[in-house]
């Protein structure tokens, strides 16, 4: 259980003062992947960071399964950190030693024998699908393979906790997919509890349970995936989650009226909405913008819809989109955003 | 001054003091070379250790009073020029060699002259060290020694050898101009016999016998380098 208790962190720059962040309080079960989401300068870089305390708050506190990690002295906390290992955007590996020596180099820190070291180091690196390149150095790695590496690295000491830091976000599609299914395996087989900070919308809709949503330094919000995907609440949360539909402002044709039809789950991919509507009630409606993504196999996002024909075809549309289960109907009075 | 350089008698003359005299002080020059260099690593090493890893009590708690000590007296050192501050150290030299004449003697000097310079050298090699892989280091647990230890010394290790053989053709340079004040070597031989007497052959030759020994040294020190360097490895 990891519990971050009204934590404030205060940079001093040239130009004054930043609060990165702000009070900010969550608290985090074993063995959920929890994601932490925002954009850049959102404060969450600076908040998982401070789980490990690489980052020292300026106030608050962080529990470990009720310790007070800021309260440990320097050597307790070197061996608090072997419980709570990190992954990275750019890897960090150690250029100058081959594969298995980094994933050897925490055991090394922590004091292993050598023989064993390279016993579990071996096993890591078959575990991350890499055990033809015990003896390739970093450079002679794909992106890919270079966090596959550090993966192994951060689970040598067996942590409880697995923090990733934007750990796919200098990766491809393709091998950003084969990363996260990596940390799901090591989560669903090791159990660890595992913390993931990204900016990118898809990584926690596939690997997480929870999410909160930081902006500004604060948690904006902050729930199980499915509930704060479906219905953001805050600002920045349905910025996230409605990236094109929300901000773009659209203008309306002379005579048409815009509604918003928001899909909380519906299995609404699967039937030709629009088109159902236009044979079923002879409603021509356009379609304006729309942002949808599905969630296991239901339908997230929302749609701007233009409807021609004045208050009665409008009343009809909303009507008949509003008796479908999971999506729900509001107009757009005059600018979107 | 070239008008008689290759007259019979004068080659004849050069040839001679290059085999009779020479091969000692091509080892002169080496030792001295090696042995300076060995002792300035010794003490600049740990100084550009403690300039990195102390910078903002990044890794090492060092007090602000003591870096800001260490920078003054490297500059201190590296702006006195070296024939003026083999004098200024005579008394530190004849205490530790009892003499400041010879071979010997010109070690201390030397290194006095050099090791400010190598920890510069040093300061710069860390500093090329990611610092999200010291970060890294420490979210896994490393403490300030294994940070050094482990991580920074190893991983600038390409660059350490470049600048060691950096630092041994300076140090081969200086150990050339102590032949004025005492020192042996190559460097006494040319002055002694280019200077002195005018037999400008004869410092020619020390000259050639210089620049091949830089050669050495910073052919040998780029090969080491380049092939310590993991980072260089290309794709299988």
């Amino acid at each position: 259980m990891i519990e971050i208790q009204n934590l404030t962190k205060t940079f001093s720059t040239s130009d004054g003062n930043v609060e990165a962040l702000k009070n900010v309080s969550l608290s985090i079960a074993d063995g959920e992947i929890y994601g932490i989401i925002g954009m850049s300068g959102a404060g969450k870089s600076t908040l998982v960071r401070s789980i490990n305390l690489l980052e020292r708050p300026t106030s608050g506190k962080i529990l470990i399964d009720g310790r007070d990690i800021g309260s440990l002295r320097e050597a307790e906390l070197r061996e608090e950190r072997r419980n709570i290992t990190m992954i990275f955007q750019d890897f960090n590996l150690l250029m100058q030693r081959n594969c298995l020596k980094n994933v050897c180099f925490p055991l090394e820190l922590a004091g292993v024998k050598k023989s064993e070291a390279v016993k579990r180091a071996t096993e890591l690196l078959g575990l991350v699908g890499l055990s033809d390149k015990l003896k390739s150095y970093p450079a002679q790695l794909s992106g890919g393979q270079k966090q596959r590496v550090a993966i192994a690295r951060a689970l040598a000491t067996q942590p409880k906790i697995l923090l990733c830091d934007e750990a796919t976000s200098a990766l491809d599609p393709q091998t950003t997919q084969s990363i996260l299914s990596l940390i799901r395996d090591i989560h669903d087989r090791l159990g660890i509890t595992v913390i993931v900070i990204t900016h990118q919308m898809s990584v926690v809709e596939q690997i997480c349970t929870r999410v909160a949503i930081m902006d500004g330094g604060v948690v904006a919000e902050e729930g199980t995936v499915s509930e704060v995907f479906s219905a953001p609440k805050s600002h920045a949360a349905k910025r996230l989650v409605y990236p094109e539909g929300y901000e773009q402002s659209v203008a309306a044709e002379e005579g048409e009226r815009i509604i918003r039809v928001v899909f909380n789950g519906a299995n609404a991919t699967k039937t030709p909405l629009i088109a159902k509507m236009a044979m079923e009630e002879q409603i021509a409606a356009s379609i304006l913008a729309a942002s949808t993504r599905s969630i296991g196999d239901k339908a997230y996002g929302n749609m701007l819809l233009g409807i021609c024909g004045g208050e009665e075809q409008l009343g009809r549309a909303v009507r008949y989109l509003r008796a479908i289960p999971d999506i729900d109907v509001e107009e757009v009075i005059s600018d979107v955003s | 001054m070239f008008h008689d350089l290759f007259a019979a008698e004068t080659v004849q003359n050069a040839l001679n003091i290059l085999k009779t005299q020479f091969p000692l002080a091509i080892w002169e020059t080496v030792y001295v070379t090696l042995l300076s260099t060995l002792f300035a690593i010794v003490i600049g090493l740990p100084i550009g250790v403690v300039l990195v890893a102390g910078e903002n009590g990044r890794i090492l708690k060092v007090p602000k009073a003591v870096l800001h000590l260490l920078n003054v007296v490297i500059n201190l050192l590296r702006s006195v020029p070296f024939l003026i501050l083999m004098i200024m150290v005579f008394p530190i030299t004849r205490l530790i060699v009892g003499t400041v004449v010879g071979t010997p003697a010109s070690v201390v000097p030397l290194v006095i002259a050099a090791f400010p310079f190598v920890a510069r050298l040093v300061e710069g090699s860390l500093r090329e060290v990611n610092p999200n892989v010291i970060e890294a280091a420490q979210s896994l647990g490393a403490s300030p020694f294994q940070i050094i230890v482990k991580v920074m010394i190893p991983e600038s290790v390409p660059s350490l050898i470049l600048n060691t053989a950096i630092a041994l053709t300076t140090i081969l340079g200086y150990s050339a101009m102590s032949g004025i004040l005492g020192g042996g070597g190559l460097g006494k031989i040319a002055i002694n016999y280019g200077y002195y007497r005018y037999q400008y052959l004869v410092m020619l030759f020390a000259v050639i016998c210089l620049i091949i020994l830089v050669q050495i040294f910073q052919s040998v020190g780029t090969f080491l380098a380049t092939r310590s360097d993991k980072r260089l490895k290309g794709r299988k």
